[in-house]
């Protein structure tokens, strides 16, 4: 904080004044507008699935297998029967005949392995975990009584918990085709040439722990039927494509099938899924004919949510003797699981072109193996692919520094994009269409302090303090906006990348939206109402939003990936342009005026010119009312639009961390956090900081404390929040951050994406930071999460090496 | 079955439970206090937390047989009169909520946590709440939310004393 001060520069800080102006102009989009969505909120008057009550309700306990891989000999599940208040119990077997296989949307090669994924297992186990049973009972106590009566038996087979060793010769086999799922290359540039003549070249590989996503919201679906017609509310970030699956998995028509997202506690990627347990409480409620409800234990939903990252990262560069970045190469293994789920095997794709990150470079090569283990299978968390990318070539390119014995901060200035050079396409090819390296980073650098604090590190270094101070440096970029459809489907995803909105004003001239993204925390409601709110000059207060239901928001792609704003807000904006030109023809008729001579400002339509003008209100009403309108035109104020972007979009920042290090101890503390990040216009800065903050909590997390275990056998040892270390307030700093603003220059509102940026940025920059600290006594590299222990090992280990190099021994 | 008498949020039930039943099932299923939501089953994430008899307790860790004769207020009995509790404003205020999940647990612990500490500084606010998990703000703003609403509280206080 002291060094902050010193450098004569605060960061901003949201005033009151940008809630009551924002720019001063009488916008709304920009306004630090407090949320609509708190108000049910912090009153408890929330609608999360689990709170659903039916008449006649029954619930749905799953037994889950004990044994990371193993055969199926026998389930009895007659005792189980005999339990009170038990309607029902089912094994594999009971669904096998109409289960199918749970759905993979990406498969990423022609040759890919897509093994059969029955919701509930029926002969064979695959992680720990895996639905083997379930009983339906009249309450969750006695469901879960019952469970204990249902006997397995299992014919042990060898767990197969290592990548590397997966993909061995003689290997235990997960599936039968083999333990690779497939492997995708992708290549720019001469990289032999690259690499041929550079003066330097490093070679490093990096290791992304499972992670476990930790929603706060565990998982719940309640699946109904009339006899006729389903619905199921769930817990999910994706109640439209949820929907299209479903009835593809199950055969339940599509009209046939409604799906609900309610009030929603988070996702970070974990709840874009089909999951087993959705899938089974709708066949489960078809057999029944009965309403069921399934709630997950916290260490149920570390077993069975799908976990996220787990990939071996080998990354080389090469670069010239004054710095500049010839190549870059990438050879990646990418943990599966036992199974291909919704986007499992896209995850590491969508990393696959931000490795170059803000660098030009003249080539580039990248293979990533997907390889099958006996653990619960991974896909999207929180930046998906990209937070990966990112800290393997901003952690090579800090190690370039240091092997050039350069600043790292001049040496990233050396590569990257320089502002005048956008839009610029890059060695992965695609075309990041704005951004300021430049200004971002000096806005960091000034805030962070930077120099002082080198000086502090070179007297901390020189005085051999047991305290060792470290800088990590994180200029990152990511993409956005998912996606352009065309792009998605030349990747071989299964479907498109578009956002859908409906616009109606009602005839009191107050104006709903429709809109087919699903929030789960991001504020969709406060800043759809801020962007409608301009677009057709109404009053804030007087847009409503409705999402999450496919009954009322028939279409929808729904919410990940930093798409919302992107592509779902974009579509708002043209919904309400095609509202407002059916609202110029009314007021032209109306005032007896040619449409071109009608003029709109803030909800106001005026002849160029008179003093003769209408309300959007006004129009609003005398549409209803229908008496007198233009010759054909359909007597309604409403309309909708689908938008699909032709490209992602770019944010960028730079993320400065300090740490102190405890050589003695190996405990690591962050002393000041500085993030500057350029999403693009903002709409509602108040919303984007908590996004800014979340996502570098979430990194910072990975970096520091989270990390899925197994044991050799597969069994998972961090089932709980008491062995799974999610940081809470204590563990955490204070974050300075910033923003600098370089609209998009494709789509109207230049906006970004946010969601996802903190997560991405703060994981290299703080182990940079650890790494920086500790680079005299030799090291470089800790793995993450970069415990005290971890910390210390790798301290121990590198002086015992320098001994020995020494000859000291 | 036992039968137990529990006040929530003013009103008295006398109910017939079971003794393994937990707390916020209690209220959860069976009085249909839904604001309470439940986040793990190690009473690590502090989602659960209520106030008993004035004190912030885990709701998944005690058993409704151990609240028999206790007051309890809950997230949905703040407000007097429609008028929020200068924490649930403070939380609205400082932007110190995205999905809103644990948010129920946070405002009860922070109060309980003025009980003790009617002024709290950042650390003392990080550490009091360290029994309860947030995955989404980072926790800046909660702390900044806990701060602001302290300083009301006390305004409130003393605007009540003088008047």
């Amino acid at each position: 904080m002291t060094e902050q001060l010193d450098a004569g520069v605060a960061a901003r800080q949201i005033k009151e004044s940008d809630v009551l102006s924002g720019a001063g102009d009488g916008r709304e989009v920009g306004r630090a507008r407090r949320r609509k969505e708190d108000a049910r909120l912090v009153t408890g008057r929330t609608q999360w699935t689990d709170n659903i009550q039916l008449p006649g309700l029954l619930h749905v306990a799953f037994l889950r297998s004990p044994m990371a891989h193993a055969r199926i000999t026998r389930v009895d599940t007659s005792v189980a029967r005999t339990q009170p208040g038990v309607v029902a119990v089912f094994s594999g077997q009971d669904f096998a005949a109409e289960q199918g296989s749970l759905p993979c949307a990406w498969p990423v090669t022609e040759d890919i392995v897509l093994p059969d994924h029955p919701p509930m297992a029926v002969t064979e186990v695959r992680y720990v975990g895996e639905a083997v049973a379930c009983v339906v009972a009249t309450d969750r106590y006695k469901a879960a009584d019952a469970l204990d009566a249902i006997e397995v038996d299992y014919e042990p087979l060898d767990a197969v918990t290592d990548m590397t060793a997966a993909l061995e010769e003689g290997s235990p086999k997960v599936h039968e085709a083999g333990n690779k799922a497939f492997t995708w290359k992708f290549a720019q540039g001469d990289i032999d040439a690259a690499f041929r003549d550079a003066a330097v070249r490093i070679d490093r590989t990096y290791v992304q722990q499972r992670l476990i996503p930790s929603a706060m919201e565990p998982r719940a679906v309640v699946a109904q039927t009339d006899g006729d017609s389903f619905t199921l509310h769930s817990s999910t970030q994706i109640p439209h494509i949820l929907r299209v699956m479903l009835a593809l998995t199950t055969g339940i028509p599509e009209h046939k099938l409604r799906v609900v997202a309610p009030d929603v506690g988070g996702g970070f990627g974990s709840k874009l899924q089909v999951t087993a347990e959705e899938v089974l409480c709708l066949l489960i409620t078809r057999r029944l004919g009965k309403p069921v409800k399934w709630t997950e234990s916290r260490s149920e939903g570390n077993l069975t949510v799908h976990h996220g990252r787990d990939q071996l990262q080998r990354i080389s560069v090469a670069a010239d003797a004054d710095g500049r970045i010839r190549g870059v190469k990438v050879d990646l293994l990418a943990g599966m699981g036992a199974y291909l789920m919704l986007v499992t095997p896209g995850v590491p794709l969508l990393g696959a072109f931000m490795y170059s990150g803000i660098y030009k470079m003249d080539a580039y090569d990248f293979t990533c193996t997907g390889v099958f283990t006996t653990k619960m299978p991974t896909d999207a968390y929180r930046g998906a692919g990209r937070p990966e990318a990112t800290f393997a070539i901003e952690r090579i390119v800090d190690e370039l520094a240091a092997e050039l014995g350069m600043d790292p901060i001049e040496l990233r200035r050396r590569n990257w994009i320089q502002h005048a050079e956008f839009p610029y396409t890059t060695v992965c090819g695609l075309t990041y269409d704005s951004g300021n390296y430049e200004a971002a980073t000096d806005r960091a650098l000034a805030l962070f302090g930077y120099d002082k604090l080198r000086a502090e590190q070179a007297d901390r270094r020189e005085r051999d303090d047991p305290v060792q101070l470290g800088i990590g440096v994180s200029t990152y970029t990511e993409m956005c906006g998912l996606a352009p459809s065309r792009v998605l489907g030349s990747l071989s995803y299964g479907a498109g990348g578009w956002e859908h909105a409906g616009v109606r004003v009602l005839p009191t001239g107050k104006v709903e939206v429709v809109t087919g993204t699903s929030p789960h925390g991001q504020g969709h409601e406060t800043a759809w109402s801020q962007i409608v709110a301009d677009a057709l000059g109404v009053p804030f207060e007087d847009v409503a939003v409705i999402h999450g239901d496919t009954s009322s928001s028939h279409k929808g792609m729904d919410t990940y990936g930093s798409r919302s704003l992107v592509v779902g807000g974009v579509a708002v904006v043209q919904a309400c342009e095609k509202v407002k030109e059916k609202a110029r023809q009314v007021a032209a008729h109306l005032m007896e005026a040619s449409p071109d001579d009608i003029e709109f400002t803030r909800g106001e339509f005026r002849v160029r010119g008179t003093g003769t003008s209408r309300t959007i209100q006004e129009i609003a009403l005398a549409t209803f009312a229908a008496h007198d309108l233009p010759d054909g035109f359909e007597p309604r104020l409403d309309a909708e639009a689908t938008f699909d972007p032709d490209n992602f979009s770019f944010p960028h920042g730079t993320h400065l961390c300090a740490v102190e290090v405890d050589t003695e101890t190996g405990a690591t503390k962050i002393r000041s956090y500085v993030a500057v990040d350029d999403v693009g216009s903002v709409v509602n800065p108040l919303i984007v900081e908590g996004q800014v903050h979340g996502g570098i909590a979430q990194g910072i997390a990975q970096a520091l404390f989270e990390e899925a275990v197994h044991d050799a056998d597969g069994n998972l040892l961090t089932t709980t929040m008491a062995d799974y270390l999610l940081p809470s307030a204590a563990d955490l700093p204070d974050y300075t951050t910033d923003r600098t603003e370089t609209p998009a220059t494709t789509n109207p509102l230049g906006v970004k994406g946010v969601g996802e940026a903190g997560t991405i940025a703060s994981t290299p920059a703080v182990v940079n930071a650890i790494v920086d600290a500790l680079r005299p006594h030799g090291v470089h590299d800790v793995p993450m999460p970069c415990t005290p222990e971890r910390v210390w090992r790798v301290l121990d280990q590198a002086r015992t090496t320098a001994q020995s190099t020494d000859g000291g021994l | 079955m036992p039968r137990i008498s529990v006040t929530v949020d003013g009103i008295r039930y006398d109910e017939e439970v079971e003794p393994r039943l937990l707390l916020v099932h209690l209220l959860r299923d069976r009085l249909g206090k839904t604001g309470t939501p439940i986040g793990c089953d190690t009473s690590n994430c502090g989602a659960c937390t209520v106030l008993l008899d004035g004190r912030s307790a885990k709701s998944c860790s005690v058993l409704a047989v151990q609240a028999d004769g206790c007051d309890i207020v809950t997230i949905e009995g703040l407000s007097t009169g429609g008028t929020w509790h200068p924490m649930q404003r403070a939380f609205h205020e400082e932007h110190a909520l995205q999905c809103g999940y644990c948010t129920p647990g946070m405002i009860m612990a922070a109060i309980d946590l003025l009980h003790d500490d009617p002024d709290p500084s950042e650390e003392s606010v990080r550490e009091g709440l360290e029994g309860n998990l947030c995955r989404c703000t980072g926790y800046c703003t909660i702390v900044r939310a806990v701060r602001r609403g302290a300083r009301e509280m006390s305004q409130k206080q003393e605007g009540a004393a003088t008047s």
